[in-house]
C-alpha cells in the first residue's frame, strides 16, 4: 500500500504541473498579441502596451510561467477584465454554488442508481431488470440541457410549481439537481446492476441464503458489500463528468456558479478568468480523483499490486 | 474467434433465414443499435430527398407554427421548417463524429501504440501528456480550446478531438502491451521480422477490434458534447441547422414553442442511444472471454 500511495503521490504534481502548463500555453496562443485581445478592440497602443506590462508578457515564457505559477499557488490568479474583480474572488463567491449542485446531484443519483442497479440485478433478465436498464441507456443517451429546457416548460412555465431560473430558494434546487444527476444515475445502475450480478453467483451468497438469511439481509449487506468497489470506483473518478455537466446546466438554469463564470468568460473574451476558473475546476477534479484512488486502493488489494 | 463467427468460416454450412435470425436474436444490440444509426445515415445521405423544405428558407409569416401535415415538426421563430433542419442536422452531427473520431484516432492510436512498443522514457513522457489531457473535463477542455481558437464548427471539431485522443492512446498502449507478451509476437521478433511491419501487421491488425468498439462508444460522446457546445454558443453557428444550437435557440421560447427544442434533442437522443446499443453489442460479439 505504502508504495502504492508513494507512486500516487509521485504523480500527483506531475498531473498539476502538466495541467497549469497546458493552460498556461494555450491561452498564450492566443492568434495575435494576447494583451491587445485582453485590452478589448478599442484600446491604444498605450493601453496595450500597460496591458502587456501588467500581465508581464514583455518577460521571456519560463519566467511567465513560473510567476503564473507561483502566484497561482497563493490565490492570485489576476484580474477580471471585465468586472476588475480579483479572479479568486469571483470564483469563491460562486464556488459554493456549483458545489452545492454537484453534491445536491450525486446524492441523488446514488440514492435512486445503486437501488435501481440492485433491483435489477436480483431480476436479472426479467421485467424489472429490462425496465430499469431501458431507463439507464436512455438516460446515458439524453442531453442533459434537453431535458432541463423540457422539464423548465412543463414544471416552471406550464404548471408554475418550480423556479425558472436562479439559486435563490431550495426550490430552486430541484431541476437542475434532477437533471444533472441522470447521466451519473443511470451509470451508477449499470455498474451497480453489473456488479451485483456477478457478487451474487458466488458460494457466500449461495450460503448465506442456504442458511435461511432472510433475502433484504443477503442483498444489502452480504452482496452490496462486496459490490461497492466498482460502484465507489464509478462514483469517485466520474467526478470531472459531473463537472462537465454543471457548466452546461448552470448556464440553461442561470446558477450563479463556476459553470457559467466560464461560459460568461469566454463569450467576453476574459481569459484571467478562464484561466483561473479551469485552473481551479481541472486542479479540483484532480484532487477528487486522486483521494477516490486512494479510497480504491484501501478497499481492494487487487489495485494495489496492478 | 467468436462462437458467432465460426459457421461463416465453414463454406459448407450455407446462411439460412433460420440462421440469421437466430444470430440476429442472439445480437439484439447490434441489429437494434445498427437499425437505429442506419436511419441516421439515411437522412443525412437522403436529406434533400426528405426535408420537405430548405432548412435556410425564413418564411416570416409562418413563425413559431405548432406541428401540422405541412410542418410536421411546426417552424422556428424564423419559420423555418424544423423537421427540415433535423434532418439536414444529421449530416452535421455526423460530420462531427466522423472528423473528431478520425482525428483523435489517427493521433491517439499511434501514439499509444509508440508508448506500448517504445521504452521506459517514450512510454513515460507520452503518457504523461495523456494523463494532463486525460485530467480535464471533456467539456472544461474543449470550452478552453474553443476559446482560443474561437466559436466554429471546425473548431469545435478540433477541440472534440483532442479530448477523445487519449481515449485511444491509452486503449492502444494496453493492447500494444498485451500484445506484445503474446507468443505469435514474440516468434515474429525471434525470427527477426522489421518492426514496423510487427507494428502494421501484428499489432495494428489485432487492435482493430477494441478500436472500432471504442469510436462506436465515443460516438456518442462526441455528439452530446459538440450539442452542448453549441448550445452554449461556442460551436456551430446560427443559422446551421445543429441540433445543440436549434435547442439554444428554442430556449428563448419557453412555453410558447417547445417544438424548437424538443424534436432536435429527440434526434440527438435517437442517434446516441443508436451509437451506445451498437457499441455495447460489438463489444460483446468481439469480447474475447466469450
Amino acid at each position: 500500500m505504502h508504495a502504492y500511495v508513494l507512486r500516487k503521490l509521485v504523480s500527483l504534481p506531475l498531473i498539476l504541473v502538466g495541467v497549469s502548463l497546458l493552460i498556461f500555453i494555450s491561452i498564450r496562443m492566443l492568434p495575435g498579441e494576447p494583451a491587445r485581445v485582453m485590452a478589448g478592440p478599442e484600446a491604444t497602443q498605450e493601453a496595450v502596451t500597460a496591458m502587456t506590462i501588467r500581465l508581464g508578457l514583455d518577460r521571456p515564457l519560463p519566467e511567465q510561467y513560473l510567476t503564473f505559477a507561483t502566484n497561482a499557488l497563493q490565490g492570485d490568479f489576476g484580474e477580471s477584465i471585465r468586472s476588475r474583480l480579483p479572479v479568486w474572488d469571483e470564483i469563491a463567491q460562486r464556488l459554493p454554488y456549483t458545489l452545492a449542485l454537484a453534491v445536491t446531484s450525486y446524492v441523488l443519483a446514488i440514492i435512486v442508481g445503486v437501488p435501481a442497479g440492485m433491483l435489477a440485478a436480483v431480476y436479472a433478465n426479467r421485467p424489472p431488470d429490462y425496465i430499469v436498464m431501458a431507463f439507464a441507456i436512455a438516460g446515458a443517451s439524453i442531453a442533459n440541457f434537453w431535458l432541463a429546457l423540457l422539464a423548465m416548460n412543463y414544471f416552471s412555465v406550464t404548471l408554475g410549481w418550480l423556479p425558472l431560473l436562479g439559486a435563490g430558494s431550495w426550490q430552486a434546487y430541484i431541476l437542475p439537481s434532477v437533471t444533472l444527476a441522470v447521466l451519473p444515475m443511470a451509470v451508477i445502475a449499470r455498474m451497480t446492476r453489473s456488479s451485483m450480478i456477478e457478487v451474487l453467483s458466488q458460494d457466500y451468497i449461495r450460503t448465506a441464503r442456504a442458511k435461511g438469511l432472510p433475502a433484504s439481509k443477503v442483498y444489502w449487506s452480504h452482496a452490496l458489500r462486496n459490490a461497492l468497489i466498482p460502484i465507489v470506483t464509478i462514483v469517485g473518478l466520474n467526478f470531472g463528468g459531473l463537472i462537465g455537466g454543471a457548466v452546461v446546466t448552470e448556464t440553461v438554469f442561470n446558477w450563479p456558479g463556476i459553470g457559467r463564470l466560464m461560459v460568461d468568460a469566454v463569450r467576453y473574451r476574459d481569459y484571467p478568468v478562464i484561466q483561473g476558473v479551469t485552473l481551479v475546476a481541472v486542479c479540483a477534479v484532480v484532487i477528487i480523483n486522486f483521494i477516490a484512488e486512494l479510497i480504491i486502493a484501501a478497499l481492494n488489494p487487487r489495485v494495489r499490486f496492478d | 474467434m467468436s462462437a458467432s463467427n465460426t459457421p461463416a468460416a465453414s463454406p459448407r454450412r450455407r446462411l439460412t433465414a433460420r440462421r440469421v435470425l437466430a444470430w440476429c436474436q442472439q445480437n439484439a444490440n447490434i441489429v437494434v443499435g445498427g437499425a437505429l444509426i442506419g436511419l441516421i445515415v439515411l437522412a443525412a445521405i437522403f436529406a434533400p430527398f426528405i426535408a420537405s423544405a430548405d432548412p435556410y428558407q425564413q418564411n416570416l409569416s409562418a413563425v413559431l407554427l405548432p406541428p401540422s401535415w405541412e410542418h410536421p415538426f411546426g417552424t422556428d421563430d424564423n419559420g423555418r421548417d424544423i423537421f427540415s433542419r433535423v434532418i439536414y442536422g444529421a449530416q452535421i452531427s455526423l460530420l462531427e463524429v466522423a472528423l473528431s473520431v478520425s482525428i483523435a484516432t489517427v493521433v491517439g492510436v499511434p501514439l499509444g501504440i509508440i508508448a506500448g512498443m517504445a521504452g521506459r522514457f517514450v512510454d513515460d513522457v507520452i503518457m504523461w501528456v495523456m494523463d494532463v489531457l486525460f485530467a480535464f473535463p471533456g467539456i472544461v477542455l474543449a470550452i478552453l480550446i474553443v476559446s482560443i481558437l474561437g466559436p466554429s464548427l471546425f473548431n469545435l471539431m478540433i477541440a472534440i478531438a483532442l479530448f477523445a485522443i487519449p481515449i485511444y492512446a491509452r486503449l492502444s498502449r494496453n493492447v500494444t502491451l498485451g500484445l506484445k507478451r503474446m507468443e505469435f509476437v514474440e516468434a515474429a521478433t525471434a525470427l527477426g521480422v522489421p518492426r514496423w511491419r510487427i507494428l502494421v501487421n501484428y499489432i495494428l491488425r489485432n487492435s482493430f477490434g477494441p478500436i472500432i468498439v471504442q469510436s462506436t462508444l465515443t460516438a456518442g460522446t462526441v455528439i452530446l458534447s459538440a450539442a452542448s457546445l453549441s448550445f452554449l454558443g461556442l460551436g456551430a453557428q446560427p443559422p446551421i441547422p445543429e441540433w445543440g444550437a436549434m435547442m439554444s435557440q428554442g430556449r428563448n421560447y419557453l412555453g410558447v414553442n417547445i417544438w424548437m427544442s424538443l424534436f432536435p434533442g429527440l434526434a440527438i437522443m435517437i442517434t446516441v442511444l443508436g451509437f451506445n446499443i451498437l457499441g455495447d453489442g460489438l463489444r460483446d460479439l468481439l469480447d474475447p472471454r466469450k
